[in-house]
């Protein structure tokens, strides 16, 4: 293949994984925000939605495409609720303090894990797509659920947006993010926008995961990728900071994309890490944050 | 006094142990105390400093790699040793330099960061590091003068002049001018700036004496056992002597041997029951930040033990 033709299907792969990785760095991103909480077992929940899917496409009968939208629906549904129950029988316990809290979420990553291991094993399986397409370009042909999980994160993105800027929820919860006792002084119960807030996060991570699952097999390790590239998306885009989130995930999506096509990924994974880590010592309000 | 009687007594029965304790248990004690160096160090940023790193892997792997490439090549050991520690201590000191110029979360990131940089890039370059599956060392390579590693007996004492080095080096430590603003850091930071102290250069100091022991624990624990590799450089070492020292009794000088020792067989006992000894570490960090956050010497420092160190 040519170059220009090559180029144009690393960009293609790239906004699949920019797609997904804005779903999983915005649920981490809004964890972190509203409750002040660096969630080291994101990733696992990232892993759970995805086992859970294959779960699922085991179980329903009829054609993929049921069992899929089932996946879609019920699997974010018990991630978030297992979220919830961590949130409120351990870190509300914690009251949220930032240290004490990752090394509980470490714990809790490698409880997941080895629960993972124990019921799934560990085989790495795949799920079926939904249904099968293949756009043909002049010069490579292409995957037409593909398009759908890059449709599916946009609308599940604007979705979000929607509800934090439209409604009562929302406004809770951002009420919460910028002045905790105020918000607890106008009557809001923190403690259950805190629970709310963990399990949607860990919702959105598993809505990722569910749409990747198809391309990439669930297997029991999968939420260490996920977990890394949505810490240097976070930290890029600003901690906390959900429209800083958004861009930092196109960029570093595209980038990966391009970089491993063309590269080792394994390369592109060590400047991502230093460039986090210089990030963060000297710019930590973010490459797009607004100085805090 | 009282206290320095107790702890050449605690390595006066490790000293007894190699005598009593059954074979088995011989290596499984070597490792364990070296492995304790590896958490006295870590405890010296962490429990005397309020330093939470998540990347100390890196200077442990720093020491391993530094000693086991170079005897790999023909180095002379009691020289490879050396670089070893050099290594923990200079790479601390350059994480250090950027790392701390951040603090709580950030500074747990940016310490993660580096180390799971440098774990890439052994990867990475597996050519020359051997990657994933490492190299192990020869006979020739693991000989100290006339100390011979890989005799079980040696290996045992050279382990434990290790740890006796380590341990007492942090009761003077604790007991210095230097441990005494180091504590004041990690209690108060903005109060002991306030009192004229230059708290980045004591915990830049920390983190390095914290990399060196480090160094020392990864290098010995590569000649000891033979075998360097880059599991040693992931993640999970830089999470295991967090648990070491939470279990322990964070800031305590006999908490990191005591909670190595604990933890270790913990895992040990536990696979042999289930192999589940990963929601066994998760269970244990989990139950320890919930219920004794001060770790086992912690809580009796506090009960009454009020002059432990």
């Amino acid at each position: 293949m040519e170059f220009g033709p090559f180029l144009l299907l690393a960009l293609m792969e790239g906004l699949v994984g920019a797609a997904v990785l804005a779903l999983t760095a915005s649920g981490l991103s809004l964890v972190f925000g509203v409750m002040r909480v660096v969630n080291v077992a994101h990733g696992e929940f990232f892993m759970l939605g995805a086992v859970a899917a294959w779960f699922v496409s085991q179980w329903v009968p009829g054609p993929p495409a049921v069992a899929f939208a089932v996946a879609l629906v019920v699997c974010p549904l018990i991630v978030a609720a297992l979220a919830a129950l961590a949130d409120l029988a351990i870190l509300k316990r914690l009251k949220h303090e930032p240290e004490a809290t990752i090394v509980a979420t470490i714990g809790l990553l490698y409880i997941l894990q080895q629960a993972a291991l124990t019921v799934y094993g560990p085989e790495a399986r795949p799920v079926p797509a939904p249904f099968e397409m293949r756009l043909q370009l002049p010069w490579f042909g292409w995957s037409g659920y593909k398009l759908f999980v890059i449709g599916a994160a946009a609308a599940v993105l604007l979705g979000l947006w929607l509800m934090l800027t439209r409604t009562r929820a929302g406004l809770v919860m951002r009420a919460t993010q910028i002045d905790r006792e105020t918000a607890t002084a106008f009557g809001i119960d923190v403690t259950r926008v805190h629970a709310g807030t963990f399990a949607l996060g860990a919702a959105l991570a598993a809505v990722a995961a569910v749409l990747i699952v198809p391309i990439q097999q669930a297997h029991y390790l999968m939420g260490g990728d996920p977990l890394l590239l949505s810490f240097i998306v976070v930290i890029i885009g600003g901690l906390g900071s959900l429209r800083g989130t958004l861009l930092a995930a196109l960029l570093i999506g595209l980038s990966d994309g391009v970089i491993s096509t063309f590269f080792q990924p394994t390369l592109a994974k060590i400047v991502a890490t230093l460039l986090v880590a210089l990030v963060l010592v000297f710019r930590p309000q973010g490459l797009f944050g607004a100085r805090a | 006094m009282r206290m320095l009687a107790l702890h050449l007594g605690v390595l006066a029965v490790l000293a007894a142990a190699q005598f009593l304790l059954p074979a088995y248990h011989h290596t499984n004690a070597a490792r364990i105390m070296v492995l304790a160096v590896y958490a006295i160090g870590y405890n010296i940023a962490f429990g005397y400093t309020g330093l939470l790193s998540l990347g100390h892997a890196l200077f442990f792997a720093a020491g391993m790699y530094a000693t086991g490439l170079l005897v790999d090549r023909g180095g002379e050991p009691w020289l490879a040793l050396l670089a070893g520690l050099v290594a923990g201590g200079a790479v601390a000191g350059a994480v250090g330099l950027l790392a701390l110029r951040t603090a709580g979360p950030a500074f747990m990131i940016v310490t993660l960061m580096f180390a799971q940089a440098f774990h890439l890039a052994i990867l990475y370059w597996g050519g020359f590091t051997g990657g994933d599956e490492g190299f192990t060392l020869s006979g020739a390579a693991r000989r100290l003068g006339p100390l011979d590693l890989a005799d079980p007996t040696t290996r045992y004492f050279v382990a434990l002049a290790l740890v006796s080095v380590a341990m007492l080096g942090t009761l003077a430590l604790v007991r210095s001018r230097l441990g005494r603003v180091l504590v004041a850091v990690r209690e108060n930071e903005e109060r002991t700036r306030m009192l004229g102290y230059d708290t980045f250069r004591a915990k830049l100091l920390a983190l390095m004496l914290s990399g060196l022991a480090s160094g020392a624990a990864g290098s010995t624990y590569g000649l000891m056992f033979g075998y360097v590799g880059g599991s040693f450089a992931a993640i999970q070492y830089s999470i295991l002597p967090l648990i070491w020292v939470l279990m322990g009794g964070a800031g305590t000088v006999l908490g990191p041997l005591l909670g190595t020792a604990l933890m270790f067989y913990l895992i040990d006992l536990s696979s042999s029951v289930t192999t589940a000894s990963q929601a066994v570490v998760g269970a244990a960090l989990i139950g320890l930040i919930l219920f004794a956050p001060r770790g086992i010497l912690g809580t009796l420092r506090e009960r009454g033990l009020r002059g432990l160190p």
